[in-house]
């Protein structure tokens, strides 16, 4: 063992950091774009390369955030070929898109390793969780696949790899499960950079670097080859590949000689004399050894293969590993690939063991079977792997099988018994349910740390969250125990469970997951002597079952007096250590503060001192609850739906908003990934604590806040005075105000389960009461007393009539009469591009096809369980679809080209069949013109006679003809999506697209930052602001996307904010759908990612607007016909320096908290930039242009 | 002609000096008022609520979010240096005390003797030669008597005091009840001095928004005649120096004031309207009165129109009031 074993601290991170930590110390160049679950290696590279950590080199590695990973990977490329220690982090269709470099970089046999967070494919769906989908698409490309298991092996093997790759010459793909792995909170022993250069030793990278391209000694790489060489070329490497294993393996023993920790290629744990074994890879390894621990203790004759060296496959060693006792064999896929003779592992195996007898190397012919598990971070638990051995152990065990799941379809699922545990009793299991605003999950990372670097326990964190971005429920899942956990699953039988939302006792069942005699802590308002009779039924039931203790706080009570806001986070933590016993009392409030300390020491005292004011008053309004004997509560649960739902909600939807998708079978799912519309308005969230209260009296029926509402929860209608017959007594009305509906009635109806109270549209609210002005036309009020009655009142509001598209006039007012067809998203409270969809919906929803780029977007406008695009009464609505992140613009385009087909097809029909339809009709489908409402629903109609015609045809072509008529319809193609794709990783696309001519409308959702996935820096992030990425604040100015699509001159332009001129925004939407050709829409959006309060956010627009940092403009081809300028302002000139705009976001404000100096000089320079860019804007709006027929002649 | 005087202590060349404002962010103009002949520099005031309110806001901005979804751990990077303390401030501080080589007094506005006022003690560390402390407060609460107004003040006065070596000066509002009993008070608990007085921005009304909107007037020298007044009131009841801010902007009012007993001459508004140079003409104008009218020195006229030694004292007091409107005709 080295001297460096005493230097080796104990560290409690996730896996991630522990991969990233190694990382970053052993390269000098680090490209890499960022995607879940992998974007955190390469922030804390980032973070710690602009702090001026250096490698173990004393150099500080170069961080590059590129603008796909295709583009991180042709840099990584060029980084080795100049001889650089390079790597980057990516998964899922990030890895897919590096697959042609990785086919480069090994055939080069180019020294590299990169670090992978195994993530499902999108196929039928897109999912952010973990499987080995990614990494098993990159078995063909030569590179070497390393399978680590757990947040040390993550760590180890990182190192492991480096030095292989080195050594070796064949590229690694190291890659740990994505979640269950990379997120991951454990306790770990961290490599020192002394044990780090022994691994890595500098001969290694002195021969890595005689590889570089240079001038002083010029080499070629790349050619082409012909058939006449290739072949033999490329066998070349062969050696290569099978010394590759032997070398991984020596950079093991070299590894354990240094730690003690030993590793094999595949590591075989279990039974000497195991008759059964089970062969798998990541994660699942760990559960299954926790497993075999436990059966080998009940005498059975069972083990584990854990495959690490996937590739190359080293089947001696592979053959070796495996006992000889061994009669049957389960070989376990975290992935499926359909259509193959066995998933790829399973095949693998079958093949390893052929070969291996062949050659020699064993004489074992076990029963092999294989089956899938996990996919997409599918729970996979010692219940399950119990069901995979007790398969092997029938006479004909289940081959192909799935575990996990109810397969009614196939019938290939294995049976197991969920209630099975075999979790060590010493360890302690904690479950908390918090709310994302809480900061319930930071503390608990705290409070792993304080467990796990303050005792000789061991801890264990992993974190769920739900896919909403406001509202959302996060599960924390805590272990700590006296030996490394393995429990890769998550917590069951829990010790502690805490309830840190009062609402969640009618959603969740929390304490279905609670142990005999485990502790429960509430927050609740209620005081221990009036608790018990505020729970529903099923909650005292648990208690009293299942003997627990019951303790209750009122966090916000407490929160409130010590000014931490919504923020309970601190007080829940300490009430967890007061109870739990995990610690001494008084040595876990002292060690609370210290991390208190530790996490926000550098950033003000302020901080630290109310957190600590916090902790103190915390302990004297913590209770313990007297449990009654009995269960005396007639509540019970709601139901998660109402019965109204359609049948699809309430089998299906209704049970994943439970949180119990996990039940429902094959059966319950359509075979390809469609999804009916509308979902959302079955989901009552009710999380606004407060909403808005209309003053009929004083409202000017402005609409503006309808416009301005995120969640299309505050609508508008006129109607017939007669419809208020059956009015419920509190529903409000009031005479229409304006000459067209004169006589007609007006109501603004808020959706009081719907709202999620973010105030935007009390902010944009106009009207002042006159003798107070603080009261508004609509005013923010507590949602609990009005839940009911307003409930009823939104109900009736639903119910009364659409108004006729054709009479609205399409204003600002106006649009908002419009039925909004995407509603009730689970978008950030406030946010800022929901409006934008929404307003495109009711203008053009019942004819808009939507190609939406993954990202926000997608994620609030596609993730289930329910989904926010709905239909109209007709059945009409926008029809959605997400493909990719980087070709949302070709797929658009696409579908631009697939419409206009049918529709010329469905005309060529029409006028074939002319002669049997009658030349009026035909004259009439032929060239109506569509350009409004009218001229839409007269088209319908149209269509609607003409299906009458060719019902009675007997023509074939009738029948064709019947089935495109609604294509006769013009559609509308809108193309949807974030910065991030516009700006940089869909750019190359959008701009072929924008060049194509075609009618299509793009709508930029411009946060000027990858919002989605935390906050990564685009070519839209303005300078002087801070992103991940730019952490001392972007030193370049924001990409002028708009100027670049109006040098193509046939491009209609616009950039539009709603919070500034909702007019121009409207106005823009229309002649964007109106223009024949591409257009461009780029549209501001302000977003949790600036950082300030988003009640703020309209006025934050206007700010942006005023100081000319966002001007608006409209650029229109069409206007060139009548001689004029093509480009309109919409916007006058800066009026307030942009210092006035910029100070109100932390993401700039950040900065200059950074380094005062700095942010001087950046906001100096954004000033220049922003004056100048106006101006050319408003020159290029003063050309004179010549109107049609006056041009020079060309010839 | 001899101008010096001494002001908390410090002896100084001549009483005129830049008062409290944002003139101090730029070090181009702190040179450019030492340039002029300022006698010294008053920073501006590092706010306690600025600070509690900027730290607390940027957390919160930073961390509702986090923890919330899986994609997104955090929202915003995470830099290792990230100030939200007074750490800006005494940087400044810093810088302009290595720039210039005249005094310079940090000023520090606080309303509730909490920890923050070890802030007193950094600004010292900083190079602080002494401190302005601003009892900026408006009393709004009508639970709030004027006697625990007075005694939270006290307490601040003596928690700084506790904590700093430096010279401490209490900048005053004229709202106070019982001036002359309260600032013999502020003495006791260890004022080293009194600037009077602080310019409360009054916010204006806009009645088509139907909003208070925050404007900044300018003074003029007629905001010097209530300083005037209880700087004569004051001056020989209190040992410590007085200083007079507000409504200098001539060699006149500049006399004025330390006829009625300040012995240091704070100038903003002046500054700002007419450049640093404005202080020089200043000086000038007062040193060529003194001449003119043959006066030994400065000190010779300090203190010479309080109301101790005006030959017409009623005059500051109530009687001055019944005068002019006995004096009044329309």
């Amino acid at each position: 063992m080295s001297p460096a074993t005493s230097n080796r601290r104990m560290r409690t991170l996730d896996g991630n950091e522990a991969t990233a930590s190694v990382a970053h110390r052993v390269s000098e160049v680090i490209a890499i774009y960022p995607i879940t679950p992998s974007s955190n290696m390469g922030e804390w590279a980032d973070e710690w390369s602009s702090q001026g950590k250096v490698n173990i080199w004393k150099t500080i590695p170069s961080v590059i955030e590129m603008q796909s990973e295709g583009g991180a990977a042709g840099a990584v490329h060029g980084s080795l070929q100049a001889g650089s220690l390079t790597t980057t982090f990516t998964a899922s269709q990030g890895l897919l898109l590096m697959i042609p470099n990785m086919y480069k970089i090994a055939g080069e046999l180019t020294p590299f390793c990169m670090h992978v967070t195994a993530r499902t494919l999108a196929t039928h769906a897109l999912s952010i969780f973990g499987d080995h989908s990614d990494v098993m698409s990159c078995r063909p490309t030569g590179f070497s696949m390393l399978s680590s298991v757990s947040v040390q092996q993550a760590h180890d093997f990182a190192a492991i790899a480096h030095a292989a790759t080195l050594r070796g010459r064949v590229p690694i793909l190291h890659f740990f499960d994505g979640f269950r792995t990379s997120h991951e909170i454990a306790k770990i022993e961290e490599l020192t950079d002394e044990d780090l250069k022994v691994m890595v030793p500098d001969e290694l990278v002195a021969s890595f670097r005689k590889m570089a391209l240079t001038p002083d000694h010029p080499v070629l790489r790349g050619t082409a080859q012909n058939p006449d060489t290739f072949f033999q070329a490329r066998e070349a490497c062969t050696p290569y590949y099978e010394a590759f294993p032997a070398i991984v393996q020596q950079e093991m023993d070299r590894f354990a000689q240094l730690t003690g920790r030993q590793y094999r290629l595949y590591d075989y744990f279990g039974h000497p004399e195991a008759e059964r074994v089970l062969v798998i890879m990541g994660s699942g390894c760990d559960t299954t050894h926790e497993y075999v621990e436990w059966a080998q203790k009940q005498n059975e004759k069972v083990g584990v293969l854990k495959v690490h060296l996937y590739r190359p496959l080293a089947i001696a060693e592979f053959v070796r590993a495996l006992p000889a006792s061994v009669k049957k064999l389960a070989v376990l896929d975290r992935c499926k690939e359909p259509g193959a003779p066995a998933d790829p592992l399973h095949l693998d195996v079958i093949a390893a063991l052929r070969q291996g007898r062949e050659e020699g190397h064993t004489t074992l012919d076990p029963v092999v079977v294989g089956g899938r598990y996990g996919l997409s971070s599918k729970e996979f638990t010692p219940a399950m792997v119990k069901a995979v051995f007790d398969n092997l152990a029938q006479a004909h065990p289940k081959n192909h099988f799935t575990v996990g799941i109810v397969d009614d379809i196939s019938h290939s699922s294995l049976t197991y018994d969920p209630t099975f545990d075999v979790e060590p009793a010493d360890v302690t299991r904690a479950l908390f349910y918090g709310l994302g605003a809480d900061g319930t999950v930071g503390a608990n990372k705290n409070s792993i740390k304080i467990i796990a670097e303050e005792t000789s326990n061991y801890g264990q964190g992993y974190f769920v969250y739900d896919s909403k971005k406001s509202g959302a429920i996060t599960i924390s899942h805590l272990r700590f125990g006296p030996r490394p956990i393995r429990s890769a699953y998550l917590v069951t039988k829990a010790n502690f469970v805490a309830c840190h939302q009062t609402s969640f006792l009618d959603k969740y069942d929390m304490l279905e997951a609670a142990g005999p005699g485990a502790t429960f802590l509430l927050n609740t308002p209620h005081g221990a002597d009036q608790v018990w009779d505020s729970l529903p039924r099923e909650v005292q039931q648990s208690i009293v079952d299942k003997k627990l203790k019951f303790f209750v706080i009122d966090a916000y009570d407490v929160a409130k007096a010590t000014g931490m806001g919504v923020r309970i986070n601190t007080i829940m933590q300490t009430c967890f250590f007061a109870i739990s016993g995990v610690l001494p009392r008084e040595e876990a409030i002292e060690q609370i503060k210290k991390a208190i300390k530790k996490t926000y020491g550098k950033k003000g005292d302020a901080v630290v001192k109310q957190n600590f004011a916090a902790v103190d008053h915390t302990l004297a309004h913590l209770y313990e609850v007297k449990v009654p004997g009995t269960v005396s509560a007639l509540r019970v649960m709601p139901p998660t739906v109402s019965a109204e739902a359609p049948d699809f909600v309430q089998r299906v939807t209704a049970v994943m908003m439970e949180g119990k998708g996990d039940l429902l079978p094959v059966s319950a799912f359509p075979v390809d990934g469609t999804w009916p519309l509308g979902t959302t308005k079955w989901e009552k969230r009710n999380i606004a604590l407060e909403i808005p209260e209309w003053d009929l009296g004083i409202c000017i029926q402005c609409n503006k806040c309808v416009m301005a509402c995120p969640h299309a929860a505050i609508r508008a209608k006129v109607y017939d005075p007669s419809k208020l017959a059956d009015a419920p007594a509190t529903f409000k009305s009031v005479d229409y105000k304006g000459a067209e509906y004169k006589g007609q009635k007006y109501t603004l109806q808020v959706a009081p389960e719907d709202c999620t109270g973010c105030m935007l549209c009390v902010a944009v609210c106009p009207v002042k009461d006159k003798s107070n002005p603080k009261h508004k036309a609509i005013d923010m009020v507590d949602q609990a007393p009005l839940r009911e009655p307003e409930a009823a009142n939104y109900s009736f509001f639903l119910d009364l009539p659409e108004m006729d598209r054709t009479t609205v006039k399409l204003d600002v007012k106006g649009s908002q009469f419009l039925e909004p067809l995407f509603e009730y998203s689970g978008a950030c409270s406030g946010c800022g591009e929901t409006p934008y969809l929404k307003l495109l919906t009711q203008l053009f929803g019942d004819r808009t096809l939507i190609a939406n780029a993954t990202g926000c977007s997608s994620i609030y406008g596609g993730n289930l369980p329910t989904t926010p695009y709905t239909v109209n009464k007709d059945g009409r609505g926008p029809a959605w679809a997400n493909s990719l992140f980087e070709d949302n613009a070709e797929f658009g385009l696409g579908m631009r080209l697939s419409v206009d087909k049918h529709q010329e097809f469905a005309l060529e029909l029409l006028h074939r069949l002319a002669p049997s339809l009658g030349d009026e009709l035909v004259a009439g489908l032929a060239t109506a013109n569509q350009a409004t409402e009218a001229g839409i629903k007269a088209q319908r109609e149209r269509v609607l006679a003409l299906r009458q015609k060719l019902v009675a045809l007997a023509d074939p072509e009738a029948r064709i003809l019947n089935d495109l008529a609604d294509y006769l319809v013009d559609k509308s193609i809108w193309i949807v999506g974030g910065d991030g794709w516009a700006y940089d990783i869909g750019y190359g696309g959008l701009d072929h697209v924008l060049a194509s001519g075609r009618n299509v409308n793009v709508l930029v959702l411009d946060t000027e930052v990858y919002s989605n996935t935390g906050g990564q820096a685009s070519k839209s992030t303005p300078m002087g602001a801070s992103a991940k990425f730019a952490i001392a604040g972007k030193s370049l100015p924001k990409k002028d996307l708009s100027m670049i699509a109006m040098t193509y001159g046939g491009i209609y332009v616009a950039k539009v904010a709603f919070g500034a001129r909702d007019a121009q925004t409207v106005k823009a939407f229309q002649e964007a759908e109106s223009y024949p050709g591409p257009s461009l829409i780029l549209a501001y959006s302000h977003c949790i990612a600036h950082g300030y309060d988003l009640s703020l956010g309209a006025e934050q627009q206007k700010l942006a607007v005023d100081s000319g940092h966002w001007p608006l403009f409209r650029f229109d081809p069409r206007r060139l016909d009548q001689g004029e300028v093509p480009l309109q302002m919409d916007s006058p000139a800066p009026k307030i320096p942009l210092g006035q705009y910029v100070r109100n976001e932390t993401r700039y404000r950040m900065v200059e908290q950074q380094n005062p100096e700095h942010f001087k000089q950046l906001l100096e320079a954004a000033q220049r930039e922003t004056t100048n860019r106006y101006s050319v804007y408003e020159q290029l709006a003063k050309l004179s242009v010549a109107a049609k027929g006056q041009e020079a002649k060309g010839e | 002609m001899d101008l010096s005087t001494t002001y908390l202590g410090l002896k100084l060349p001549h009483p005129l000096m830049v008062g409290a404002s944002p003139l101090v962010d730029d070090l181009d103009m702190v040179k450019r008022l030492e340039d002029a002949g300022a006698a010294a520099i008053v920073m501006h005031s590092l706010f306690e609520e600025q600070i509690t309110r900027e730290a607390l806001g940027t957390i919160m901005d930073m961390e509702l979010h986090a923890g919330s979804n899986a994609e997104a751990l955090s929202y915003f990077p995470n830099p290792d240096e990230f100030r939200l303390g007074p750490e800006k401030y005494l940087e400044q501080l810093w810088r302009i005390k290595k720039a210039v080589s005249v005094p310079v007094i940090a000023s520090l506005n606080g309303i509730t003797p909490a920890g923050w006022l070890h802030h007193g003690k950094l600004m010292e560390e900083a190079g602080a030669d002494a401190l302005e402390l601003n009892v900026y407060y408006l009393a709004t609460d009508p639970a709030e008597s004027a006697a625990a107004v007075e005694k939270r003040t006290l307490d601040i006065v003596r928690a700084v005091k506790s904590e700093v070596n430096i010279p401490v000066a209490v900048k005053l509002s004229p709202f106070f009840s019982s001036l002359a009993h309260f600032a013999v008070e502020l003495e006791a608990a260890g004022a080293d001095g009194l600037v009077l007085f602080n310019r409360f921005y009054q916010p204006d009304i806009d009645v088509e928004a139907l909003e208070a909107v925050p404007s900044l007037q300018l003074s003029g020298s007629s905001d010097l005649l209530l300083r005037l007044r209880w700087l004569a009131v004051l001056h020989g009841h209190v040992k410590g120096s007085l200083a007079v801010t507000g409504g200098v902007h001539t060699g006149l009012d500049a006399l004025k004031g330390v006829m009625a007993g300040a012995s240091a001459v704070q100038m903003v508004s002046a500054l700002l309207l007419h450049g640093p140079e404005r202080l020089s003409q200043v000086r000038a104008e007062l040193a060529e009165w003194l001449e003119e009218h043959e006066y030994e020195s400065l000190q010779q006229s300090l203190g010479s129109m309080s109301l101790n030694k005006c030959p017409n004292s009623q005059a500051f007091t109530r009687a001055n009031y019944m005068r002019i409107l006995n004096g009044w005709k329309p």
